[in-house]
């Protein structure tokens, strides 16, 4: 008999439904819940940077542009990276304008793997990279990160998981979730590590403008590691503009040729008042940035200082808007954790393994949200901590 | 920014932040923190802690008037007498000096649009150096003291990681 279900490309069928969203749903019936949920600021895009966007419609720029973007925008980004991170980048051969970060690692990954291929993936993180490589025809690699490094990645657990078969690592750093941040020296050891195997890099840097203690440095911007190396930008995190789903990759040209194709066919360009929009960003937008910067870090130290003072482990994160404290103390699984908290107290946190295995006893508190929302989950937490 | 204004930039959108709660997120003694709210509201920087009150919200009875005034400037004092003596009435909330088509700006409240029209008439017209004034009544607040009143506060943010 004709079963359809069955007709279905069996790699994508086999891919679990991220854990995250279960617990969302979760949420979504729930009144009266304060979150620290969302990965996403609670900034509105700033005005000059909408009305810029406004004004492209006013003059009916509602057409296609180039499969890479516009040059002008382009142009923009290059003098941006040049000028934030001191990469130097070629508009018009090694910058694709995607459809958020998200598109970007995906092309990444599409132009890098072949079937088998070994991709090294550093847990916890983001949710999409396992998946992606999956769906690439690859395996994803966990390659655990531990809570007495910060969940940073050491060039002794990188050089343990390369095989021969590894084709590719992704860094992410600043980290979701962890809020983990690689100094320049860090990356210089991992450099030395990448540049004798024959792997590639997908460098997820769409925090890159959120670090609190220290400067961000591209693993691209360090010797040798520029040819092999995909960079991966985004305006939702930095300028407060998710929803405009804008993103981009830096890379080589033989690199960037490849991952085009994809996008031509698959995207065919990002939306262009979007794209409009970014240019104002990039010119006149590091005010903006530096503001909600400040925000994010008074935050960070607040949120930090009210866990440890729970009782609650929690190392000072460097970087994006996160923090990800140690919970396991309280016998309790992660998710047992978070669901408890959920149902007892109305205060919503994710829990840690919703990014991998290895963040089983930890849970990601999001800090985008404002001074007193914060708070009032932090009060609701401490009550909560203490019927344990 | 310095640290001054850093204080003043958190207080002036929340007057409950404290100066613990300061101190963490500045990474800063509480003890300094304390000493520079103590300086500013000695020194008159930090001049009061009012709520912003959305009066329509409640069953009192209220309503404001922006009033501009003409005035005669006195020899070295200029606008200040006739300000000061504005300032002192209770009914006056606020009072600026400005540039333009006419000298006094003044926000006045009271409980009827009579009641304003009354001290308009009665207590400022008549008062010495006022030759002129105009009284126009505020039909609806939209956004004051930086505070968007009405609006939708509930977050619609997807809860996409």
């Amino acid at each position: 008999m004709f079963d359809p279900t069955t007709r279905l490309n069996h790699t994508i069928t086999e891919i679990k439904p991220s854990g995250i969203r279960k617990f969302f749903d979760l949420l979504d019936e729930m009144k009266d819940v304060v979150a620290l949920t969302v990965g996403q600021p609670d900034f509105v895009t700033p005005w000059h940077i909408r009305d810029a966007g406004i004004r492209s419609l006013e003059e009916g720029r509602t057409y296609y542009t180039s499969n890479n973007g516009l040059l002008e925008f382009r142009k923009e980004i290059a003098n941006y990276q040049s000028r934030r991170f001191s990469l130097e980048y070629d508009p018009a051969k090694e910058i694709i304008v995607t459809v958020g970060g998200s598109e970007a690692i995906d092309l990444a990954l599409r132009a890098t793997v072949n079937p088998g291929d070994e991709v090294i993936v550093p847990e916890p993180c983001f949710v999409c990279y396992a998946p992606l490589v999956s769906m690439a025809g690859g395996i994803p690699v966990a390659l655990p990160l531990k809570w007495e490094n910060n969940f940073k990645l050491t060039p002794e657990e990188l050089r343990s998981a390369l095989t021969e078969k590894t084709k590719a690592i992704v860094l992410a750093f600043p980290n979701n979730p962890t809020g983990a941040c690689l100094t320049k020296e860090e990356l210089e050891g991992l450099a030395e590590v990448i540049r004798e195997s024959d792997a590639l890099v997908i460098s997820d840097e769409i925090y890159g403008e959120l670090t609190y203690d220290y400067t961000h440095t591209s693993i691209a911007s360090i010797e040798g590691m520029r040819e092999r190396t995909v960079v991966v930008g985004g305006f939702s995190k930095a300028y407060a503009m998710t929803g405009w789903r804008l993103g981009y990759t830096l890379a080589p040209d033989y690199f960037t040729k490849q991952m085009a194709k994809i996008h031509q066919y698959g995207i065919m360009c990002a939306p262009t008042t979007s794209q409009y929009t970014a240019i104002e960003a990039l010119k006149n937008g590091d005010e903006d940035i530096e503001m909600m910067k400040a925000e994010y870090h008074a935050r960070r130290n607040l949120i930090v200082s009210r866990l440890r003072a729970l009782g609650i482990d929690c190392f000072m994160p460097e970087g994006a808007f996160y923090v990800f404290p140690y919970i396991g103390k309280f016998g309790l699984s992660s998710e047992e954790f978070c669901e408890k908290l959920l149902y007892e107290k109305h205060v919503a946190i994710v829990p840690g393994t919703a990014f991998g295995e290895s963040g089983e006893g930890f849970a990601r508190l999001s800090y985008a949200y404002s001074v007193r929302h914060i708070e009032q989950a932090m009060d609701r937490l401490a009550e909560f901590v203490k019927t344990l | 920014m310095n640290i001054r204004n850093t204080i003043l930039s958190y207080m002036e959108k929340d007057s409950h932040l404290n100066a613990k709660t300061l101190a963490v997120m500045l990474n800063l003694p509480e003890e300094e923190i304390e000493k520079e709210i103590a300086a500013m509201e000695a020194d008159g920087t930090i001049l009061s802690y009012k709520t912003v009150v959305n009066w329509e919200k409640t069953d009192r009875r209220m309503v404001r008037a922006l009033i501009e005034l003409k005035t005669i400037p006195q020899r070295d004092k200029g606008f200040d007498t006739v300000a000061e003596r504005i300032s002192t009435y209770p009914q006056v909330k606020s009072v600026f000096l400005m540039s333009g088509g006419f000298d006094l700006a003044l926000f006045v409240e009271g409980e009827t649009m009579r009641d304003v029209a009354l001290f308009v008439a009665e207590k400022l017209a008549t008062m010495e150096g006022v030759t002129a004034t105009a009284t126009h009544f505020v039909l609806q607040t939209y956004k004051d003291n930086d505070v968007v009143y009405e609006q939708d506060t509930t977050d619609k943010r997807g809860n996409s990681w």
